[in-house]
């Protein structure tokens, strides 16, 4: 029972641990390639076009 | 376990994205700041005193290091955004099915990166040189999410799924951005030359080839290296 208790607790974790990983992932990729702020769109501008972003 | 998601995705990207960046100033940019010469008209192609001709060769990196500084920075935060999206399909992929995550799978578990992120959004958003007029970039950004999401999801019931039927799925799910098709202009501008915007898509798709490989072997790596 314990250990049953404990591998829910642990596979709740990881599931966590996998959200937390994909919304920073996805935030990271929003700020350089999708964003259309001035100051991102320039700074990123070569990398865009180079990771073949769908830029300007 | 968070842990190791987050500095396995870290230090993958970190490795990817400078690798990818290099590569990048070597093979690509340079192709790049040629098309800018067609951007801004500097250079014109198929005027030119009534000849089709116009001009080769790029006008080297130049002494920009700011901008090229942010290319490299960017590249590590591209690389690390989708490494972190790569460890959370590893990991999940282990805790569900039991895979043991390996360098070798890494390769295979980033080639697929590959073509899910930029080869399959390539074939209907051609990789573009500045300067090519495209449709409006929200319909282009849509399309390109929606093919991404498709084919990932159609390579994972491809590794994964069991059975004729769950395939056949993956396999509609992966044709179907392309037979419903990506947004385009109706009319063709061709502003820069067609040899170096093929050029530019090629490269450009070859050394985000090798980018994604590298990620998926150092995720693999250091995932697995966490867990010992």
């Amino acid at each position: 029972m314990t250990t049953q208790t404990a591998s829910f607790a642990a596979a709740k974790t990881h599931g966590l641990a996998f959200i937390l990983a994909m919304t920073v992932g996805v935030a990271l990729l929003t700020v350089s390639g999708m964003a259309q702020a001035t100051v991102l769109h320039d700074a990123a501008h070569d990398q865009r076009h180079a990771m073949a972003f769908p830029c300007h | 376990m968070t842990k190791n998601l987050l500095s396995s995705a870290v230090f993958a990207g970190l490795i990817a994205g400078l690798i990818a960046a290099l590569l990048q100033f070597v093979f690509v940019i340079p192709l790049l700041l040629e098309g800018e010469l067609y951007e801004s008209g500097q250079r014109v192609h198929f005027l030119v005193d009534g000849m089709t001709q116009s001009e080769k060769g790029g006008p080297g990196l130049g002494n920009e290091w700011g901008r090229h500084l942010m290319t490299v920075a960017f590249n590590v935060v591209t690389y690390t955004g989708y490494g972190l999206l790569l460890v959370a399909a590893m990991g999940f992929a282990r805790e569900r099915t039991g895979l043991q995550i390996t360098v070798q799978n890494g390769l295979i578990w980033g080639l697929c990166g590959f073509i899910a992120v930029q080869l399959a959004p390539a074939m209907g958003l051609p990789p573009e040189l500045p300067g090519t007029p495209a449709a409006e970039v929200a319909p282009r950004q849509v399309w390109w999410i929606g093919t991404i999401l498709a084919t990932a999801i159609g390579l994972a019931l491809i590794a994964f799924g069991r059975g004729v039927l769950v395939h056949a799925v993956a396999l509609l799910l992966i044709l179907m951005p392309h037979l419903f098709g990506a947004p385009h202009l109706d009319t063709y501008f061709g502003i820069a030359p067609p040899e170096l915007s093929a050029e530019f898509a090629t490269i450009s798709l070859g050394v985000a080839a090798v980018g994604w490989c590298l990620l998926g072997y150092f995720s693999a790596y250091f995932l697995a290296r966490g867990e010992d």
